[in-house]
């Protein structure tokens, strides 16, 4: 009984995030989730580049994939129903992300009340020793 | 003693004009979301041209907040350089009568950035002004406002910490 639910929800979050356009168009796809942790990763893409001279992506598409992987972790943690929105979220730009290497994004929802949901997220590369990002947020719940 | 003639209006507008479209011309991602800007004096707007790519929830529908996030990083990238590349081409002493200044302009890099979501994005144009609130050597604050309809009611804003580069 619990595991039906458990896949039901997996489901309706793997759903609700295949068909966000922004994400679409930068390409991010799941790669796990589980209770209130999921996984994503968006391919490295030339019209990404935030910095000319270096190649590096613009901050702002790894800010998008931690937003998307902190939204979809804070839907799929078990006692939440529903979709979610961002509150706020801070993400720390450790280092430049490696140009042609896929970003992957790990993020969890470390507490659920009845209103907030407080997830942190990490942002890697190929050096998955070294982080590329972090970022910490609250999203809305029960709505 | 010789009067010196000011420099003539069109030649400012376009050293000032060329400068900035160099600037954002460089940076792909300004390009892949649609950002534009206008300039009044040193004065600049980011805006954000609706379209469906920037869509988060497609059943509200509301801007996603990877594509606010990134629309306000840009506005304080480019308005934080925007202050140096100024310095550059229009203090006394600097002025070359062009646009060199934008040329080979390493960015600033971002730290930190937080966003505050204070309303969600609709499906309409967005705008963005950056404030630099602290740019010494090695380190800058930035504050970022956006909104849509009514310039007092802003949807987004974003604060950010970014690490100068070391132009001359």
């Amino acid at each position: 009984m619990k595991n039906k639910m458990i896949e039901k929800k997996k489901k309706a979050v793997e759903d609700f995030f295949a068909v966000l356009p922004h994400s679409i168009s930068l390409g991010m796809g799941i790669d796990f989730i589980r209770d209130g942790e999921v996984g994503m990763s968006m391919p490295y893409d030339s019209k990404l580049i935030g910095d000319p001279q270096t190649k590096v992506i613009h901050g702002g598409a790894v800010f998008a994939l931690l937003d998307t992987c902190c939204g979809a972790a804070a839907m799929s943690h078990p006692e939440q129903i529903g979709p979610t929105a961002t509150i706020d979220l801070r993400v720390d730009y450790m280092r430049p992300a490696t140009p042609s290497q896929r970003i992957k994004a790990i993020a969890t929802c470390y507490n659920l009340t009845k209103s907030v949901a407080f997830v942190r997220a990490v942002a890697l590369d190929h050096n998955e020793e070294k982080p590329v990002a972090m970022a910490a947020g609250a999203f809305v719940t029960g709505v | 003693m010789e009067k010196i003639s000011p420099e003539p209006v069109a030649l400012i507008k376009k050293r000032r004009n060329e400068a900035l479209s160099q600037l954002i011309n460089s940076i792909p991602y300004i390009s892949f979301l649609g950002v534009d800007f206008e300039r009044r004096g040193d004065e600049i707007t980011a805006i954000l041209p609706f379209k469906d790519e920037l869509i988060g929830n497609p059943s509200l529908p509301a801007l996603h907040g990877g594509s606010i996030a990134a629309f306000l990083e840009i506005s304080a990238i480019i308005g934080l350089s925007w202050t140096q590349i100024w310095r550059q081409i229009e203090d006394p002493g600097s002025v070359t009568g062009s646009s060199d200044g934008a040329k080979e302009f390493s960015l600033p890099k971002t730290i930190d950035f937080s966003v505050d979501y204070l309303r969600s994005g609709l499906p309409r144009d967005a705008y963005a002004r950056a404030t630099v609130n602290r740019a010494g050597r090695r380190y800058a604050s930035v504050h970022v406002e956006a909104w849509q309809d009514n310039r007092n009611k802003l949807f987004a804003q974003g604060t950010g910490h970014f690490l100068m580069p070391l132009n001359k």
